[in-house]
């Protein structure tokens, strides 16, 4: 009799967990959906990686770009542009972390550190600097020749970065920083 | 309802008797309309009345601009100079809408501090409170989402700001800002306007929603009113001599306090429409240029304010990073911050220690509550302020002050504090301040001379 008793209880506990845990599991089916469509859309995944024409920008230029709904900084340095970044004392900087994709995570913030290798051997060393140009305090865009240390300035709460893009004065609290960027041929540079 | 001994609605004709058997709809309505209501009730009450206005405004003009309004980056902020150049009539219905925002947080914001004063949220009006506050942060929500969609200047650069406050959540914020924006770098683009604009339009009904029950809850408990002395409620006689029906006694007066509010409310946006604005917002939104100042609209400055006070400088937060070895960074303890300014201000029913509701009968407390007022101003005051001295220290001051508030002064002077004596009912009370009443003054309270 109490074995009957038992083996029914156990039989109906069996199908009453058996009903939640799929009730449970067919919910979350439903539901994660409607939450995932809001991550981004694959043509929004899509636009992760362009292609920019760099033949326009001449020694002491920059273009801004927009990558990812971002502005990105492609500035051609003059060659007092690279020096006057190389002489500065890594232990004046404010954030000695490169801040750069392709130079790993214990890099310092030498200028060395933070460009883009040249389409080809010809050029300056260190010529070609691509940055993210969002203000690491709030997200303002800097200005281009500006600033106590001829590099940018972010006229929000009045950041001074130097001519490598690291942050020299102000509340901004890190080196602006430089994306995944290399050079597909002479002319052209890929983001991303 | 309300527990208040009262006439209910008794059908007449056979029509509503008809109606009254299977739906009782209309004896609803009556109850509602004419729940007794104390008769001492003074103008800080009229403030109900503005909102639910403000909310039917809202959601009419709101349906309106819709039906000329295109939600694309592109094309949003030329379809609102389009409603403003070429729709007719449209730039008084967006003016009403634009304005009408600001009028619904002066509105809330007097509700609220009535509130405050009189002790409304004290037991057993709890719910009541707590889902006014449900409301509040739904307001705050449907306006920021609705300040978006005219794709200006501000709108672009704050909604980076606000949802950068999501990306500061430790661990998860770098996939809760992407998920918000629906892009995986913090840019805000086509896809934050699109479902900003969706809500934007959904969460007014359920504001609507929870109006009613809002309303539902302190027609069960009663009102409160200025003495925060209960209505009686031993017999219907003694209850008929502390209230009046809500119809048509207190509907007359909220009226006509709307109508003078609305005068000066259409002054403003007949006269000075783009007053309370920023003219940042009439450049369309460009993500390669920021505007030098970025401000939220007034009705969140003071928690702006709040937000902004906690730097990485202040001990506390120094502390808090140390304690938790790097998970509350500055950025997340002031994000913790500004939740909190407005979780403590919900907590009220459980940090106020005192028995006694009304603040007019609290003499430490009154001076105090005048205090957290003029915080309040100047915490609005400091939030539009660059993020610079002396302001960062002000705020801090501010900020501290209105945490001490709830945290420290509500709790402790229920225990410090000797309260004034309370008149014995509310009908005392009112003819201390109107003069002999009622011609029944059989057992009328004898009246303190003034």
């Amino acid at each position: 009799m109490s074995n009957a008793t038992e083996n029914e209880t156990t039989r109906r506990d069996f199908l009453y967990y058996a009903t939640a845990g799929a009730g449970v599991v067919v919910t979350g089916a439903a539901v994660w959906p409607l939450v995932h469509q809001m991550n981004p859309s694959a043509d929004v995944r899509a636009l992760s990686s362009i292609r920019i024409d760099v033949s326009g920008v001449e020694p002491g230029t920059q273009l801004t770009v927009k990558w990812q709904g971002k502005p990105v900084f492609v500035r051609r340095r003059t060659e007092a542009e690279i020096e006057e970044a190389a002489a500065v004392d890594l232990s004046t900087l404010i954030d000695n972390d490169a801040r750069n994709e392709h130079a790993g995570p214990d890099a310092d913030a030498a200028a060395a550190n933070r460009f883009v290798p040249g389409p080809t051997e010809d050029g300056l060393e260190g010529e070609w600097l691509v940055m993210m140009g969002v203000c690491t305090n709030l997200g303002c865009v800097p200005l281009g020749d500006a600033g106590d240390f001829n590099g940018w300035f972010c006229p929000c709460h009045g950041s001074h970065y130097d001519t490598s893009g690291r942050i020299r004065r102000g509340p901004a609290p890190e080196n602006l920083p430089v994306p995944l960027a290399r050079f597909d041929d002479d002319v052209t540079l890929v983001l991303g | 309802m309300s527990g208040i001994p009262h006439d209910h609605y008794e059908p007449n004709s056979n029509a509503e008797k008809w109606l009254h058997k299977r739906l009782p709809v209309v004896g609803l309505l009556y109850d509602t309309i004419m729940i007794p209501t104390p008769k001492n009730l003074n103008w800080m009450w009229i403030w109900g009345i503005v909102l639910t206005f403000c909310l039917v405004m809202q959601i009419i003009t709101g349906i309106i601009l819709v039906m000329h309004y295109t939600p694309h980056v592109d094309m949003a902020f030329a379809s609102v100079e389009h409603i403003m150049r070429n729709v007719n009539g449209g730039h008084m219905i967006r003016y009403l809408h634009q304005n009408g925002a600001s009028l619904f947080f002066i509105a809330v914001y007097a509700h609220i501090f009535r509130g405050l004063y009189y002790g409304s949220y004290k037991a057993p009006r709890e719910v009541t409170w707590i889902i006014g506050m449900l409301i509040y942060l739904l307001m705050m929500g449907t306006a920021f989402m609705g300040y978006v969609l005219p794709w200006g200047q501000m709108s672009l650069h704050g909604t980076a700001v606000i949802t950068g406050l999501f990306g500061a959540i430790p661990f998860v914020g770098d996939a809760v800002q992407t998920w918000l924006l629906g892009t995986s770098n913090g840019s805000v683009g086509q896809p934050a306007l699109n479902r900003f604009f969706s809500l934007h339009y959904l969460l007014p009904f359920v504001i609507a929603g929870l109006v009613m029950v809002h309303i539902w809850a302190f027609h069960t408990t009663g009102n409160n009113n200025p003495t925060g002395v209960e209505v009686r409620r031993t017999s219907k006689e003694e209850a008929e001599r502390d209230t009046l029906p809500f119809w048509p006694y207190f509907v007359i007066k909220d009226l006509f306090a709307l109508a003078v509010i609305m005068a000066v409310f259409f002054a403003i946006v007949g006269f000075m429409p783009n007053y309370l604005g920023h003219p940042d917002n009439y450049i369309e939104g460009n993500p390669l240029v920021t505007p030098s100042h970025i401000v939220p609209e007034w009705y969140f400055l003071p928690f702006y304010a709040i937000l902004r006070a906690f730097t990485s400088d202040v001990w506390i937060v120094m502390f808090a990073e140390f304690i938790t070895a790097g998970i509350i960074d500055a950025k997340f303890f002031g994000v913790l911050a500004m939740f909190g300014a407005i979780a403590v201000m919900a907590l009220a029913p459980w940090l106020d220690t005192s028995s006694v509701r009304s603040g007019r009968y609290r003499p430490m407390f009154k001076w105090r509550y005048w205090l957290l007022v003029v915080d309040f101003i100047f915490l609005m005051w400091l939030g539009a302020m660059p993020a610079e001295e002396p302001f960062a220290t002000l705020s801090l001051i501010g900020s501290t002050y209105w945490f001490a508030y709830f945290l420290v002064i509500l709790p402790l002077l229920g225990v410090f504090e000797k309260p004034l004596p309370q008149p014995e009912t509310i009908e005392e009370d009112f003819n201390a301040h109107y003069g002999k009443a009622s011609a029944d003054g059989a057992v009328a309270a004898p009246t303190p001379a003034e």
